[in-house]
């Protein structure tokens, strides 16, 4: 029996988990040292051997639909036809990673040139395939398929391996290193996921049971039946408490003092709408449209146009504001987004890219202004450092509309607002003749404070609520109120009941947060007295 | 036990909406496999043929909906093999018209 074992992290996506630790390993893509072509056939073939036993095992419990996925990928991976290429580059020489990532590029080729979408599609399977063995042969012990409601520990996380990981039966990641103020943190929050960055251990040293308080930032190993029963009605007295601001989420938000505040939703996809009504807020604050971009190959205005109307058929008349495509930084497409940038978060992202890429950004434009019809839509457009970047988009838009009118198809000129998240558009705010202006409070404080959001190193400077962020909210927002336009905050820190009472106190009358934190972020707001905090806020000043 | 010489050949109409896709190629394969005979596949009555006990080289064909698939046997079950393969092709792999939920 292994001895219970205690470590702290950062909380960086709250609530509580129960499970065994999966270590992931970081052996994808990584190099490995190439043997006689005897070795290379026998490690390629042990490789597909596990690649095939793993999907089987994953196949066992899956629905049927994901069932049939997987029996393709196993009927593949059992054909020799698709590993004979392979084992012929090795006897050749080729090292085994190499020839079998040549292979199944050859094969995928082939499936990305057919004519029908439906074959070109299942190249992705074959994608999965080949990165499943790929992970067997770089000795990592674990694949990208992990079992439900597992607690899974890496070193950091890309978010598509998040989102590649089924969490509906539960589970928590645990990150070495990681930030709360990351992408995957971000997820993690907007799922439900409980997370705990920052815990300097190295993940393969964590296994076995584990409680996971990502309340607290606490991780217990092989807990002792005591610390088990003291973590149960911990989280059963945070579950009252939760449950106790889910009946009361429908209720409008005000303070103690009786000061209403609208709170609107971040969406990252129509996906996360299925169990959730309108009546709960006041809108949506954010919709994060790089979804659209996730898979292979540019979205079309079609797709666009479905996805936006869903959006707005579903807010019934409230606002849905929508932000054009905030892609670089970190957040890379395909094709689009600029590779081996210095500091892609001072680089080509956000508005710039659009705006250098008119094709795309006019794309997106049309659709808006079309799904615009079905509802109070509005256009966000992330990263304006200039109020030049404003006017060219306004210009695009403009022009899409007319193009559209001309062509009679049914358009809707929506409002165009902006992100604030540039220091330079916060400082100079009335010069930017936006319809709205919403804070992005993440990369705000990042570029304010001049430390990175995902280096774990420096999280604690990267602190929203530090007096010089703080002051720009209140600029933004005391500009909002003089020239009656709507200001909003989007960022994370309006889903963190630690905050709000400052965010509020700077002026703030808006927040937009991830649906799971709404019910928090309303109760929280009810605890708010600005009065009182105005008059304490007044003696510190004599 | 008689050894058919010459191939057993008949053919069948593509009718699934999407054709000859991952879950039916998947079928396809495994029915034939089922048989000690060599089945071959083709969309044109002159080939080229190819194995229809693989599925990635069944996938390669890429046949879609509205094709003629032709089938090819030879060996001891061979007749019964192709009756499978048409019968199955015929039924539309038993789909019933449903939603292909792993090519949606």
């Amino acid at each position: 029996m292994m001895p219970e074992a205690r470590h702290r992290g950062r909380p960086a996506a709250p609530g509580f988990a129960t499970g065994r630790v999966v270590a992931l390993g970081t052996t994808m893509g990584t190099r490995r040292a190439g043997g006689d072509p005897a070795r290379e056939t026998a490690a390629l073939r042990g490789a597909m051997a596990k690649a095939a036993a793993e999907l089987a095992a994953l196949a066992a419990g899956a629905a049927d639909d994901a069932a049939g996925i997987l029996g393709f990928q196993i009927a593949l991976v059992e054909d020799d036809a698709l590993s004979a290429p392979a084992f012929a580059a090795i006897a050749g020489g080729t090292p085994a990673d190499i020839a079998w990532r040549d292979a199944l590029g050859d094969e995928i080729d082939g499936y990305r040139s057919a004519e029908d979408e439906t074959f070109r599609a299942r190249a992705a399977d074959l994608c999965d395939l080949r990165d499943r063995v790929l992970t067997w042969l770089g000795g990592g012990g674990t694949s990208h398929s992990v079992a439900l409601g597992s607690i899974v520990a890496a070193t950091d996380l890309p978010p598509s391996r998040f989102l590649a990981i089924d969490w509906r039966a539960g589970g928590a990641v645990l990150l070495s290193e990681g930030s709360r103020n990351s992408h995957v943190a971000m997820l993690a929050r907007a799922r439900g996921v409980p997370m705990i960055v920052g815990l300097g251990i190295d993940p393969c040293r964590l296994a076995g049971e584990a409680l996971v308080d990502a309340t607290g930032g606490e991780l217990v190993l092989n807990p002792a039946p005591a610390t088990r029963a003291a973590f149960e009605a911990r989280r059963r007295s945070h579950e009252i408490g939760a449950a106790e601001a889910a009946s009361r989420v429908g209720e409008p938000a005000v303070t103690a003092d009786g000061v209403a505040v609208a709170v609107h939703i971040n969406v990252a996809g129509p996906d996360e709408l299925a169990s959730l009504s309108p009546a709960i807020c006041d809108g949506i604050g954010l919709v994060r449209t790089e979804f659209l971009f996730a898979g292979e190959g540019l979205p079309d205005e079609e797709t666009q146009y479905r996805v936006y109307r869903r959006l707005a058929e579903w807010a019934n008349g409230k606002p849905v504001t929508i932000r054009t495509l905030d892609a670089g930084g970190d957040k890379p497409i395909a094709g689009l987004t600029a590779d081996g940038e210095s500091n892609p978060f001072l680089g080509m992202r956000g508005i710039r890219l659009s705006l250098a890429h008119p094709e795309v950004f006019a794309v997106q434009l049309r659709a808006l202004a079309r799904a615009a019809c079905h509802g109070a839509l509005r256009i966000m457009l992330p990263m304006v450092t200039v109020p030049e970047e404003l006017e060219a988009a306004r210009a695009h838009l403009d022009a899409e509309v007319a193009a559209l009118t001309t062509a009679g198809v049914p358009v809707v000129r929506p409002p165009i607002g902006i992100m604030v998240e540039v220091p330079a558009a916060a400082l100079a705010v009335e010069c930017f003749d936006a319809a709205f202006f919403s804070i992005g409070s993440n990369d705000l404080t990042q570029y304010v404070t001049a430390a990175g959001r995902d280096i774990a190193a420096v999280a604690d400077l990267a602190n929203p609520l530090n007096p010089a962020v703080l002051r720009l909210i209140r600029m933004v927002a005391e500009h909002g109120r003089a020239s009656g336009r709507d200001v909003s905050l989007c960022g994370d820190a309006g889903g963190d009941p630690e905050a709000v009472g400052a965010l509020l106190a700077v002026g703030l009358r808006s927040l937009s947060v991830a649906p799971p934190a709404l019910a928090a972020t309303k109760a929280a707001i009810g605890q708010v007295d600005l009065g009182r905090r105005a008059e304490s806020a007044a003696r510190e000043r004599r | 036990m008689s050894v058919t010489e010459t191939p057993v050949i008949a053919s069948a109409l593509l009718t699934n909406e999407v054709g000859l896709h991952a879950r039916p190629a998947v079928k396809l394969t495994m029915l034939a496999k089922s048989f000690a005979a060599t089945v071959e596949l083709a969309l044109e009555e002159d080939g080229p043929w190819v194995d229809a006990k693989s599925p990635v080289k069944i996938m390669r064909v890429k046949a879609p909906k509205g094709k003629l698939l032709h089938f090819r046997a030879s060996g001891s079950d061979a007749d019964a093999a192709v009756a499978a393969l048409v019968g199955l092709v015929a039924r539309g792999f038993d789909e019933n018209g449903g939603e292909d939920a792993d090519d949606a």
